[in-house]
């Protein structure tokens, strides 16, 4: 499984990939923003996963999901919002805009792994 | 300002701590700021704005910033540096996504977070608006937290 992290943190790319790696994931890309994000997933097909911050610079969350679901040579790809933005109508948002699930921050590693559907 | 705001901030710190640390984080009691000025190593500042506008700031000490980080990301931290400042202004970052989420009723923003580095350094916010500071205890160390909040 090839898992895309897509965090302006550095520290919840850390966390994350300390949470996919006893799950048995290793293939492992990271982009700090939307911009790249969507640059690593032109440059990088077969990515199964993509865990998707909400607030980042140059281009948020929901401005990648809505790019990328308009693509559909993207249409295998999973997307699992990972954000602090907890609010009800964040999360209708992403999921209209074709998110498949969303991990509200702070999350635990079984919420990760549930929400991984492993 | 709204007294409840003051519940809403502490028991969101404490749920995203014990969360992220499993760890307590037991609230001191509030106070408007005024002198003494609490006083810190390294804060993160998330701003909010909407229908509603203010900050919110967590200050640690050097040594309880290094502590958390390095839970945070299962690896030592040795000194306030960038990748120390990220875990900072990411703490902040979900305490103030979380609260967001508690304060009913009113439509609010929150920016990216900004991460102050500094020796002893006071913050100092240009308003009118009361600024509440709630100090914390908890076994990696204590900090504190600043708010402040309005409706348009």
């Amino acid at each position: 499984m090839k898992v895309l992290l897509v965090d302006d943190s550095a520290t919840i790319r850390r966390i994350l990939k300390g949470l996919l790696g006893p799950l048995g994931i290793s293939d492992i890309l990271e982009a700090g923003n939307g911009v790249q994000a969507l640059k690593v997933l032109a440059e990088n097909p077969g990515i199964d996963y993509m865990l998707l911050d909400w607030n980042m610079p140059e281009l948020d969350g929901l401005g990648v999901l809505k790019q990328v679901r308009a693509n559909d040579a993207y249409r295998d790809l999973k997307i699992i919002m990972c954000t602090s933005e907890a609010d009800k109508t964040k999360v209708i948002e992403a999921i209209k805009a074709g998110a498949n699930n969303y991990i509200v921050k702070p999350f635990t590693p079984d919420i990760v792994k549930e929400k991984l559907v492993l | 300002m709204e007294a409840l705001w003051i519940n809403t901030f502490c028991t969101t710190t404490i749920d995203v701590f014990r969360t992220m640390f499993s760890i307590e984080a037991k609230p001191g009691t509030p106070r408007l700021k005024g002198e003494p000025y609490p006083t810190a190593d390294i804060t993160g500042i998330i701003g909010f704005s909407g229908e509603a506008q203010g900050s919110i700031a967590l200050s640690f000490p050097s040594d309880t910033a290094l502590k958390m980080v390095s839970t945070l990301v299962g690896a030592p931290m040795t000194g306030l540096d960038m990748e120390v400042a990220d875990g900072i202004g990411e703490l902040a970052n979900i305490v103030a996504g979380n609260a967001k989420k508690e304060i009913n009723g009113i439509g609010l923003s929150i920016s990216l977070p900004q991460v102050v580095i500094g020796k002893n350094h006071v913050l100092s916010v240009q308003s009118t608006i009361p600024i509440v500071v709630i100090p914390f205890s908890t076994p990696l160390g204590d900090f504190v937290v600043e708010f402040c909040l309005k409706k348009k």
